[in-house]
């Protein structure tokens, strides 16, 4: 059994509640914390655990801490991202649904360290029960004396409220939801500044996604080398990883940050192996935004090695035969699935989610699901699959925020591993026109009508 | 009618919401109330049949002391909010990938034949209407929708027929307000 770190209590009954919850040592953190350290000493200890934000992006969270503006004696906040849309990842709403203290007490011991005194956690208005549960959670934590004024005596004050969005997966993107959580549509903002200088109200701002912040109650109880002693290199603890698609046991998991992936997916603690007995294709290992890899990839790397759950080894290859962690939403396909039709469906959410400030994203986006949808559809032509690479490298680095990378990745790769799938479509198109072209028919057992037209060709 | 007459029309917001709304306010700074206009707007489109008419938002907008406009362009760049009446019961179903590949798709085609409406409808009697949403955060648990405040999941064919026949029955919660 892989170190549990977030998970080890989650199945103890009545652990979302307070009373449970403080039995089991909740909130010790927070005594340890205020009552014996100084904020700069918990900055210095989550940077010895070599914490990275589990949102996405990776960045080392006590780097990011150490960034926030304290000279300007403006007052500073943090905000909790729990805007969780990126498809494929499930793990945020499993944590706040049944750990809502341990969420509230790594954002004390957070904003703590920041010298925050208003926090905020934001979650995406379709959670909303989740919303309340966070709500209730916060009045007990107040009612204990966790919260509100001169904490534990010590005469730190802290005020925590939870706030939602309503449907827009932009609001993940943290100026916007910067811009969501001031009241407004969820518009990215331009950076430099960066929030750590301007973001909320004008205010320095550090936003973190809610598992980095859960991360903190462990790394301040155990200290910041003990994590760094999990996991492998510059990937240290351990990762939540939301698993879905074609794999017998969907869910979410805790996997320590150094499992090789084929043990992720195969092994009876995780995944379980694949749903029935259609071999495995391809796999998305860290929501939608990440490249897809092919099946051979995906447990070995191109130079042969095992391929490992880490950010260094998941990225191995670069965007040529790598991918990464991202998210953690692990998304399996197996052979039945079309990677065009999942293009398509991938870009079409892109294009319905775009703010459509940059032209390069509004445009190239809609642009990019039309031609996918027509080459999904049987009406594609050849050059539209040069076309298609054109306009995402386009939109890559041109644009405000990284939503535009994000729609832009997933096209290039498709392309780059499955390009005889595109080829496919265009040439054969009564053989895709039913839905589910490849569930009677896997592509690898009509592959090689693609290259008997070549021969013919020649 | 014209327009200044439907924007002066009345609407009524129950004290319970107004009191609502009242504490939404106080979790945020003095001058920044505006920060409360996501919420309260869920909170006034419960009380509202599930969508937004023109005079609720400008009650919300008189509520929290800004423009009528400054609600107008939030509601409509969200997915959440409606802008037109909807069904008592609105499926909303994940039209994303994940859901796809436990098939979704089927699912939304036998819920729409069954209810004898395409997507974006409402049925003659106003009881159901299906929509399409992206990711909801649940695809290890798809096919999904969401009704209200709640996500039904690892749907069938016969699981469907059996909420559609208990929203009938009147049998379904769909918000859990307090
Ligand atoms: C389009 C877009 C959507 C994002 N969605 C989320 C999200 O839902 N949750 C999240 O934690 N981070 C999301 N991020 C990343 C955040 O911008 C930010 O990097 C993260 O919240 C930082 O927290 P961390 O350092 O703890 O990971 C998104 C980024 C982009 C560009
Ligand atoms: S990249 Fe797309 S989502 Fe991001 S700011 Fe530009 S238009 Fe908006
Ligand atoms: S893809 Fe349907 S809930 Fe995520």
């Amino acid at each position: 059994m892989g170190r549990k770190i977030l998970l080890e209590q989650v199945n103890i009954p009545g652990i979302n509640t307070y009373e449970v919850y403080r039995s089991k040592g909740g909130y010790a953190s927070v005594e340890k914390a205020l009552k014996t350290k100084a904020p700069n000493d918990i900055v210095e200890e989550v940077k010895k655990s070599g914490l990275r934000g589990r949102g996405g992006a990776g960045f080392p969270t006590g780097m990011k801490w150490s960034f926030i503006d304290k000279k300007s004696g403006k007052p500073r906040h943090l905000v909790c991202n729990a805007d969780e849309s990126e498809p494929g990842t499930f793990k945020d709403r499993y944590l706040m649904e049944k750990l809502p203290h341990l969420l509230i007490e790594g954002m004390i011991v957070s904003s703590f360290a920041l010298e925050a005194h208003l926090s905020y956690i934001y979650i995406r208005g379709e959670y909303m029960w989740i919303y309340k549960i966070l709500e209730k959670a916060i009045k007990e934590a107040y009612a204990a004396g966790w919260l509100g004024k001169n904490i534990l005596g010590t005469g730190y004050n802290l005020d925590l409220y939870v706030t939602c969005g309503a449907g827009a997966y932009i609001c993940g993107e943290e100026t916007a939801l910067i811009e969501s959580l001031e009241g407004k549509r969820g518009n990215p903002r331009i950076k430099p500044p960066f929030p750590a200088v301007v973001g909320l109200y004008g205010n320095p701002t550090v936003v973190n996604n809610v598992e980095t912040l859960m991360d903190v109650p462990w790394i301040i109880n155990n200290g910041g080398e003990e994590f760094a002693k999990i996991g492998i290199g510059k990937s240290t603890g351990t990762k939540l990883i939301s698993a879905s698609g074609n794999i017998k046991k969907p869910g979410v998991y805790e996997i320590e940050l150094s499992i090789p992936v084929e043990e992720f997916v195969m092994s009876d603690e995780y995944c379980g192996g694949m749903e029935t007995s259609r071999p495995l294709k391809a796999c998305v290992p860290g929501g939608s935004s990440v490249p897809i890899l092919p099946s051979n990839l995906l447990f070995k790397t191109a130079k042969g090695e095992t391929r490992l759950m880490t950010y260094e080894s998941m990225a191995d290859g670069g965007f040529a035969t790598g991918s990464m962690i991202g998210s953690g939403g692990f998304i399996v396909y197996d052979d039945r699935a079309c990677v065009v039709r999942n293009t398509w469906n991938f870009t079409r959410f892109y294009q319905h989610e775009s703010c459509g400030q940059c032209s390069p994203c509004r445009e190239g986006t809609g642009w990019m699901e039309k031609i996918l949808w027509r080459l999904e559809h049987g009406y594609g032509n050849i050059e539209d699959i040069d076309l298609l690479w054109d306009i995402q490298r386009k939109i890559e680095g041109n644009t405000i925020c990284p939503l535009g990378d994000a729609a832009a990745w997933p096209v290039a790769a498709a392309i780059r591993h499955f390009r005889d799938e595109f080829e496919f479509h265009v040439k054969f198109p009564e053989r895709i026109k039913y839905r589910k072209h490849f569930e009677m028919q896997p592509f690898e057992s009509v592959k090689h009508l693609l290259q008997k037209q070549v021969e013919v060709a020649v | 009618m014209g327009l200044t007459e439907v924007i002066k029309e009345d609407v009524k917001f129950s004290d319970k919401l107004l009191a609502r709304i009242a504490e939404l306010k106080s979790h945020f700074p003095e001058g920044k109330h505006k920060s409360a206009l996501i919420t309260v707007l869920h909170e006034a489109q419960d009380e509202h049949d599930n969508w937004l008419s023109v005079p609720v938002m400008d009650k919300v907008a008189e509520l929290l002391n800004i423009l009528p406009i400054e609600v107008y362009e939030v509601v409509s760049f969200y997915t959440m909010y409606n802008q037109k009446p909807v069904g008592k019961y609105s499926f909303e179903f994940c039209r994303t990938s994940c859901c796809c590949l436990r098939g979704a798709e089927d699912l939304i085609e036998y819920t729409c034949k069954k209810l004898g409406v395409e997507e974006g409808q409402v049925t003659p009697d106003g009881l159901f209407s299906v929509k399409t949403t992206e990711c909801l955060g649940a695809c290890g648990y798809a096919p999904m929708l969401q009704l209200g405040d709640y996500y039904h999941e690892f749907l069938t064919p016969e699981k469907m027929d059996k909420l559609i026949d208990d929203c009938k029955a009147g049998k379904v919660e769909f918000y859990s307000k307090g």
